[in-house]
């Protein structure tokens, strides 16, 4: 392994914002991401880092006024522990549970899924459905953008470059579910061929679903929503003439690739089909 | 003798952990468990203390790289240094350095050891020049700045399409046209396989530090310390007491470790020669998965003829491999695909026509199993789909066509004893259910068909999210070498009375984690009746321990173990004999001390009545054959095509269970394997490179995706062995993959035939079987397999 690159460890934000400014500088937490690149086999080394392990900002999850908040150094494991997360949205839970290995879970953080803005980030699907907000910082102050927002192209993210994410602010509603759904090699320790998380709210059983939301990974260059399959799904109820529509809807407008892990025509047809699978569990025919 | 292992019950935690006994591990005792002597190398292994190859340090030591070719065919015009870069303070090697043969030591000596200018690049990862420097970030930094002058060639990627033949062999009996004009019904199928990594703990190393008499040390992963020894002899142009080869603690092998390290160990010498200090070469994962050897991917194609009652009567098989880019152990792989092809089934008529080619793909080597897998895939498959064809259980037709004691096979070998086909297949039915359960899953599947919700729509999920099935798969390994092999090597083991009185075994077999530091003890003293922990085995190292042959095979056991019996016999006569035929164990200190040293060696000698014809292909192509039947159950997601092998019976016969808990190690680990060749493990290539060469990306089980394992151990014993062991190594990984793809068929109604068997290939096979107004048996969808196509690979084809 090359040497180190130096690594700055501010204790406030204000510092680490001061050492954004100044950049480049690439910050580090559980570096589980990060850590492959520094091999220098995967691409260049980062020049400097930043190393957030002090910043206690970035920390804790919280529940405040109907709202989970989630700091962005939060582990998959505390996820994982948090009666907050698991009472209020088992869904993340169930995401955070399929990262890697245990090991993995202990290390890897919410913002670096995040920060990564990997295709098949595990989390992402589950931000994108639950209408998710991505609390950004800087030297110039804290701004909020929405996950669906967030990722505008392949493993690119809307921060600026002196910006730090600081915390997920994810609302919760009264009548929603949240399901999530991934599909990999094997069960445990691998890449995603195809995840989804799918949100809804009911309102009794005759009144149509509210507030649809697909969001998928591993189908498209970002992590995507599916307009068209939300489009079928918002107002109808979970019949199956509903869920063949929305799968229907789903596969015509998903345009995945072939790649090491899977093929365009799997990733289509299993996206399709576990929607299918989650309109008919709602709907218990 | 059967013993009989089941599942551990989970265990019932009867103390907190803080009140756990804290041991230190220096103070760990020889303990036995279940009465048998705990693994010699254990402590060291959990504590921390076991040195692999990049733990040991040689003070000065150099780091080597090697600069490989990035295309798969070129013709080397030039390698140039990048004149603007410093090349003072490192050392680079290419082919012009070599001092003695430019030639890797093997069975046909094509492979260079580097690539020479003016030569031919055959592989992507093909290794052209060496650099070593003091420190890994100058090597990062020069490697970039040596550049190959290349003209590029037109590679060949196709087996079936190359033109040159490593090695063909064709074995027949009877009168194959009689038996197919005599059959009720012919089944013709194709059969694919990929490669497969053998992905050890412990990547690929080696050190290398010169000798002042101008001799090298290699200390290195390895199992075979005289094939490097050959190697380094050959290439470096070193006497046999210039050379000298040390084993390492050693983390797994599987194959992977027989001849690759052969070139890691010249690698490093020639840069050690070079600088004139120790030079290491540790392959990253990366390097290793990319450069070393993997299983050979086959093509197998099948026509049986068979009675209406299941009775085989003519077998005509094809095997192409695909060898890579040069022989390595292509012709001994092949060989013994070509033997174990037809399965253990008598058949009165059969032609087995099989041939391994060169493609410009890093070249395929020696892995568990050793050809047997590939084939016996083809075999049980092709047997089960015959079977359901003409609707008899995938036992029955198993019982009426397994080989039995007096049957002859086609090489015309007469199965003399130690034949167990019967008896494991039957273990195997009444410890997993068999008949019930299928029973069962065929009820649950005729039901779900009958309902009209499955097959669902492609796009659809129907009304059950799982199917669940189950599969049998029955194989042989002939034990030890192919044909005359084991008369060629004509391996030594000896067995020692020291003049201080210790008793100590001197083998070149080497311990990887499968037990020979563990056995052989065992074996030894039990001859001469002194307790295992006694018996001392010495280094393996070259300078110290004779040439036992190759660890491979799975001979060990049962070729070295029985040399060293047969040695232990002697020391103890010899000793008894001396002291009046008192007992070796009250006399043999006093001896030590009045007579010194009491060595014995002891050399293979033919097994009696065991005569193989290398050039007709006739004769006893195996002294014995072990036995395993396998049953897997199998959950199949509807949905997603997703495999969850739940439960798996292993019955294994070895003729002789020397230690049974590690025996039952080799099987579950030998199972699980096959269960990663059966359902996910699979190298994708462009262009000859292989495009899933990390972790990240080449997927084997984890611990939640192995299923229950039961393990059952059979013992037929092999009369020619003192006693009478046959190997376990390989056994397992025969049957695990054809009973997974049986069970899943049993679940969802396809045949998969080409591994592994990917969701993506599932759910293809589905979507062609169930495709309205198209026949369910698409012969076109079988023969399309292109590795990580969409909807290529499928169902079978039938005749």
């Amino acid at each position: 392994m090359p040497a180190e690159p130096p690594i700055e460890v501010p204790s406030r934000l204000s510092e680490a914002y001061a050492l954004l400014a100044a950049g480049p500088i690439v910050p580090i937490a559980g570096g589980t991401d990060i850590m492959v690149r520094i091999t220098g086999e995967l691409g260049p080394l980062p020049e400097r880092m930043l190393d957030l392990s002090r910043l206690d900002a970035l920390e804790g999850v919280a529940l405040e006024l109907g709202t989970l908040v989630l700091g962005a150094r939060t582990t998959y494991t505390e996820i994982r522990r948090s009666a907050l997360c698991r009472e209020h949205l088992p869904a993340l839970v169930g995401a955070a549970a399929t990262v890697g290995a245990v090991q993995i879970q202990n290390r890897g953080t919410l913002g670096g899924n995040i920060a990564t803005a990997s295709p098949a980030g595990d989390t992402l699907p589950v931000l994108l459905a639950t209408d998710a907000e991505i609390v950004v910082g800087s030297h110039r102050g804290e701004r909020i953008v929405p996950a669906v927002a967030f990722f505008p192209a392949y493993r690119r993210t809307a921060l600026a470059p002196d910006e730090l994410i600081l915390r997920v602010r994810i609302p919760l509603l009264t009548g929603r579910e949240v399901r999530f759904r991934k599909v990999g090699t094997r069960r445990a320790q691998a890449i995603s061929k195809v995840v989804m998380a799918v949100s809804w709210r009911s309102h009794g059983k005759t009144a149509g679903w509210s507030d649809v939301r697909v969001a998928l990974g591993s189908v498209a260059a970002t992590p995507i929503r599916a307009a068209g399959a939300e489009a079928v799904l918002e107002g109808a109820r979970p019949t199956p003439e509903t869920a063949d529509a929305a799968a229907e809807a789903l596969a015509a407008e998903l345009r995945p690739i072939d790649d090491v892990r899977s093929t365009a025509e799997y990733r289509r047809v299993v996206s399709a089909r576990i929607l299918h699978r989650i309109v008919r569990d709602a709907g218990s025919w | 003798m059967t013993t009989r292992t089941l599942p551990y019950p989970p265990i019932a935690p009867e103390r907190s952990a803080a009140d756990a006994l804290v041991v230190d591990p220096g103070s760990l005792t020889p303990g036995r468990t279940r009465g048998y002597p705990l693994r010699r190398e254990g402590p060291s292994k959990l504590t921390g203390a076991a040195k692999y190859t990049d733990d040991l340090i040689f003070p000065g030591a150099w780091y080597g790289a090697t600069i490989r070719s990035t295309e798969p065919r070129a013709r080397l015009l030039a390698v140039e240094l990048d004149p603007d870069a410093d090349w003072s303070k490192v050392v680079v090697v290419t082919a012009a350095d070599i001092p003695g043969e430019n030639l890797v030591s093997a069975i046909k000596e094509d492979q260079p050891v580097l690539v020479p200018i003016g030569g031919e690049i055959r592989h992507h990862a093909e290794p052209v020049a060496l650099l070593a420097a003091p420190d890994r970030e100058t090597i990062r930094r020069l490697r970039s700045r040596i550049r190959l002058v290349t003209e590029p060639l037109p590679p060949v990627f196709d087996p079936e399409l190359s033109d040159h033949v490593f090695a063909r062999y064709e074995i027949g009996s009877g009168d194959l046209e009689a038996g197919f004009a005599a059959a009720d019904v012919v089944v013709a199928g194709e059969y694919r396989v990929g490669h497969q990594e053998q992905l050890y703990i412990e990547s690929n190393a080696m050190i290398a530090v010169p000798a002042e008499d101008g001799g090298m040390a290699v200390y290195g992963s390895l199992q075979c310390p005289y094939y490097v020894h050959k190697a380094m002899r050959k290439t470096l142009g070193l006497a046999s007491d210039q050379a000298r080869v040390v084993q390492a603690e050693t983390g797994g092998g599987f194959g992977g470790k027989e001849e690759y390290p052969s070139i890691i160990a010249l690698h490093a010498a020639l840069l050690a020669r070079r600088c004139g200090r120790p030079v290491r070469m540790i392959y990253e994962r990366h390097e290793d998965i990319a450069a070393t050897t993997k299983r050979h991917p086959a093509v197998i194609r099948h026509r049986t003829g068979v009675k209406r009652d299941g009775t085989l009567i003519a077998q005509d098989i094809e095997i192409v491999m695909d060898g890579g880019a040069y022989c390595t152990l292509t012709p001994v792989v092949l060989s013994r695909g070509a033997l174990h092809s037809g399965g253990p089934y008598r058949c009165p008529n059969v032609r087995i026509r099989a041939r391994a080619t060169r493609t410009n793909t890093p070249p395929n080597g020696a892995m568990r199993g050793f050809g047997a897998p590939q084939v016996e895939f083809a075999a049980e498959t092709q047997l089960n789909r015959i079977a359901e064809r003409l609707g008899i259980s995938p036992a029955e037709i198993r019982r009426r066509n397994a080989y039995e004691l007096g049957d002859v096979t086609p090489t015309g070998q007469t199965l003399r004893d130690s034949v167990a086909a019967q008896e494991v297949l039957r273990l195997a039915i009444e410890a997993a259910d068999f008949e019930r359960i299928r029973a069962a899953t065929g009820r649950v599947a005729v039901e779900r068909r009958g309902s009209g919700e499955v097959p669902a729509g492609r796009l659809r999920s129907g009304a059950a999210r799982t199917a669940s099935g189950i599969g049998l798969a029955l194989g042989w390994h002939g034990a030890g070498f192919t044909g005359s092999g084991e008369v060629h090597i004509g391996s030594v083991a000896s067995v020692e009375l020291t003049d201080d009185g210790r008793v100590r075994v001197l083998i070149g077999s080497t311990e990887m984690g499968q037990g020979t530091t563990t056995i052989f003890p065992m074996m030894v003293s039990g001859e001469l009746g002194l307790p295992s922990e006694v018996v001392e085995m010495a280094p393996v190292d070259t300078a110290v321990v004779p040439d036992s042959g190759p660890t491979v095979a799975s001979r060990t056991a049962m070729v070295v173990g029985g040399l060293c019996i047969a040695a232990a016999r002697r020391l103890r006569a010899e000793v008894e004999a001396r002291n009046g035929g008192r007992p070796f164990v009250e006399v043999y200190r006093d001896d030590a001390a009045r007579h010194g040293r009491t060595r014995v060696d002891q050399r293979f000698e033919p097994y009696p009545g065991i005569e193989f014809d290398d050039a007709t292909y006739r004769g006893d192509a195996y002294p014995a054959f072990g036995w395993a039947a396998c049953v897997a159950t199998v959950d199949v997601d509807l949905d997603t095509g997703e495999v969850a092998v739940r439960d798996v019976v292993a019955v294994d016969d070895v003729g002789r269970v020397i230690h049974p808990i590690l025996c039952e190690g080799q099987v579950e680990g030998g199972t699980l394997q096959a269960v990663g060749y059966a359902t996910i493990e699979e190298i994708k290539l462009e262009d000859g490179r292989y495009l899933n060469d990390r972790l990240a990306t080449y997927l084997i089980p984890t611990a939640l995706d192995a299923p229950r394992l039961t393990t059952i151990l059979v013992e037929a014993p092999f009369s020619g062995a003192p006693h009478g062991a046959k190997g376990v190594g390989e056994l397992p990984m025969d049957v695990g993959a054809p009973a997974v793809v049986a069970a899943i068929q049993d679940a969802v109604g396809v045949w998969i035939t080409e591994l592994p068997a990917t969701p993506e290939r599932i759910l293809a096979a589905l979507d062609v079987a169930t495709r309205p107004g198209e026949v369910r048996s698409a012969t076109a969808a079988g023969t399309a397999g292109t590795a990580g196509a969409a909807g290529t690979a499928g169902a079978a084809g039938t005749a």
